[in-house]
């Protein structure tokens, strides 16, 4: 693997506290995610693809904005892998980027409607955003 | 008794009643929410990453004035509590993050000191439900009511440490106090969509109506919940049933419903 891939490949492990090495490819991260439909990678390849170095595809998936933040990988797995800091890990090193921003505060007027709660854009924009 | 209260965003606007109530229903249980001065936006959802310090620092500088009144801090929005709560277990527990952040906070020093609670542990811990259940005055009797708990108030669990992450009983023990008698359905942990509201409807949608069909097949009333997004997730999608506040079922039973 080319020497940068390696490096933002250990610092995305660095970061985010998760050591990829200890899942056991139970799978259970991606029968309980809720998002497991809308994914082309599920929380168990984000784990085996940073371990092997295989971030690429990751870093250019919608998969990255599909993760609901719900936790429900982290408190299910028998291991403790926590695959969401991972998910997480990933998608800050897209939106880092200059002009990598996923969401933009001009894009938000126009999701907006009468009822929906100040917490729904705060949460999107610190998700999607930097 | 005197705590630190942390409001967030949507408790000043869309959720209104949600505040409002959490203060009333505080003062007739003897309990004083105390807003902390020119408290920031939590940012609603926890940036897991070590790296992140900005984004966390609203969460410390509130926690860190609580330490200064020497008080509690409690909030009632799941997702505040959730940010506040995993910030502070940070501060605790990672010693290099902790020094970033306290660059910040200058000339103090935070490292996870303030107790935080939600406001249904002030409740269950602090006030207790069987001195609760002595100043209901409206039980209400006969009501079959769902809680929904999502995600953010209980996980991660280890560091939420609220209720068992599986199988909660918080929320159910609190709608007995009030005279009613909860449903418990098998959805009441799962996630409502969140902020993917924004990002993709139709999958909001899918989660949502399972919460709400799950809970109406279990003969529920109504829903109680202490998270704005997961309500207008609930409602948006199509419930038949109505979905309230934990506060104004609170409210109601104390008898300051208005």
């Amino acid at each position: 693997m080319e020497n940068s891939k390696q490096n933002l490949c250990n610092e995305i492990v660095r970061r985010s506290g998760v050591n990829p090495r200890k899942c056991m490819k139970c799978g259970k991260c991606s029968g309980t995610c809720p998002a497991y439909d809308e994914m082309e990678y599920h929380p168990h390849q984000f784990v085996y693809m940073v371990e092997t170095g295989d971030i690429e595809p990751l870093l250019n998936s919608k998969s990255i904005y599909r993760c609901l933040t719900c936790f429900a990988c982290v408190d299910r797995c028998p291991r403790g892998v926590e695959p969401a800091k991972l998910v997480e890990a990933v998608r800050l090193a897209v939106v880092r980027e200059q002009g990598k921003n996923h969401l933009k505060a001009d894009d938000i007027p126009e999701l907006l409607d009468e009822e929906l709660p100040q917490q729904a854009i705060v949460s999107a924009l610190r998700k999607y955003s930097k | 008794m005197k705590v630190s209260y942390f409001p967030g965003c949507t408790l000043k606007t869309k959720a209104k009643d949600l505040d409002n109530y959490a203060r009333k229903c505080a003062e007739v249980l003897g309990v004083t929410l105390e807003e902390i001065p020119a408290w920031q936006c939590c940012g609603g959802v926890f940036t897991t990453s070590r790296d992140e310090i900005a984004t966390k620092l609203s969460s410390v500088r509130a926690l860190n004035d609580a330490k200064q009144k020497g008080q509690p801090l409690v909030s009632v929005c799941s997702a505040c509590h959730n940010v506040i709560k995993q910030t502070n277990a940070a501060m605790q527990n990672d010693e290099e993050f902790a020094f970033k952040v306290n660059n910040y906070i200058s000339p103090d020093e935070y490292h996870g000191e303030t107790k935080v609670y939600h406001y249904l542990e002030l409740l269950r811990d602090v006030i207790g439900f069987d001195k609760l259940k002595e100043k209901v005055v409206k039980p209400l009797t006969g009501r079959k009511i769902a809680a929904y708990y999502g995600c953010l108030l209980l996980r991660p669990g280890k560091v939420m440490a609220m209720d068992d992450v599986e199988n909660p009983t918080i929320m159910e023990d609190l709608i007995r106090a009030l005279g009613a008698e909860p449903v418990v359905y098998a959805y009441r942990n799962e996630c409502c969509g969140g902020y993917i509201a924004l990002e993709s409807k139709e999958l909001a949608k899918e989660k949502s109506q399972k919460v709400t069909s799950n809970a109406q097949e279990k003969g529920a009333e109504a829903i109680v919940t202490a998270c704005p997004l997961c309500r207008y997730n609930l409602i948006k999608n199509g419930t038949e049933v109505p979905v309230v506040y934990f506060t104004e079922l609170l409210a109601e039973a104390l008898g300051i419903k208005e």
